[in-house]
């Protein structure tokens, strides 16, 4: 009896589940964007792709993560609509390019261009497990002098 | 990468002028609210759409530099925050791209006071 009413509810119960995810237009989209920048430690959102970037500011932000030799992953914006807007709603912030470090946002490539003047970038990316490029060069510089 | 220096300029009343030699209303808007929300010591508002994909007079791209008291303590972070929400509704009718230089009048002092131009366009305007 139990078995049976268990079975003839259960349904009832996923498919009211299912549609009340469905009532939330933007559920999915924040879902999608905490997945993608809590399963990577760096995550940069942009326009166009690293080997294409297909806006100044992206490419800055490409070419910054390059000097350091970060591995990252990226996402094209302009390829989905959706994230384009979803990722503006998710961190609150007007533009794009975004980057994210260990699921959090860290800025936009004015941000990023200042920290890593100031080396602030290096002690970040350090904080994740990241030895950026230019910290190794600076390191075997000084065994050089030694 | 091509940097091409700008001197900066110590008036808060000097104005950009773009490329057709008017100041349009959205910069006048921006500079306005920045000057007395943030009580801006030294404000640059540089109108950069001409580096873009979009029509001549347009203002879709601005680069502010702000000076203010209330940047003090703050993170980088907030800072852009701060600004992003005074320009809020510019943001959401047609700025399409806002880059900022927020510092304290200390840092600014320290500074050279050079403001680098954004990065030229890679054409992906709204496409």
């Amino acid at each position: 009896m139990n078995n049976l009413l268990r079975r003839s509810i259960f349904p009832i119960y996923a498919n009211s589940l299912k549609l009340s995810c469905r009532s939330f237009a933007d559920v999915p989209i924040k879902e999608k964007i905490d997945n993608i920048v809590k399963n990577n430690k760096v995550v940069v959102f942009m326009k166009g792709v690293p080997d294409a970037p297909r806006c100044g500011f992206s490419n800055a932000v490409v070419q910054i993560m390059r000097m350091h030799a970060v591995t990252y992953d990226s996402h094209d914006v302009l390829s989905d609509e959706d994230l384009r807007q979803g990722i503006k709603d998710y961190s609150n912030w007007p533009t794009i390019p975004q980057v994210f470090i260990n699921g959090e946002f860290v800025g936009g490539c004015d941000i990023m261009l200042q920290m890593h003047q100031s080396g602030e970038l290096i002690e970040e990316l350090k904080k994740v497990g990241i030895k950026s490029a230019l910290l190794t060069a600076e390191e075997s510089k000084k065994e050089e002098v030694k | 990468m091509n940097i091409i220096l700008r001197p900066g300029v110590f008036n808060c009343l000097n104005i950009h002028r773009n490329m057709s030699g008017m100041v349009g209303i959205i910069e006048y808007t921006i500079r306005n609210k920045l000057l007395s929300l943030l009580e801006a010591k030294h404000l640059d508002v540089i109108n950069e759409s001409h580096m873009h994909n979009v029509p001549k007079g347009a203002e879709t791209h601005f680069k502010v530099v702000v000076v203010s008291d209330k940047f003090e303590g703050l993170p980088l972070i907030k800072r852009h925050r701060l600004v992003n929400d005074i320009l809020k509704d510019e943001l959401q009718s047609g700025v399409h791209a806002l880059s900022i230089i927020a510092k304290t009048p200390q840092q600014w002092d320290c500074s050279d006071k050079v403001v680098e131009s954004s990065p030229t366009c890679k054409g992906g305007f709204g496409k």
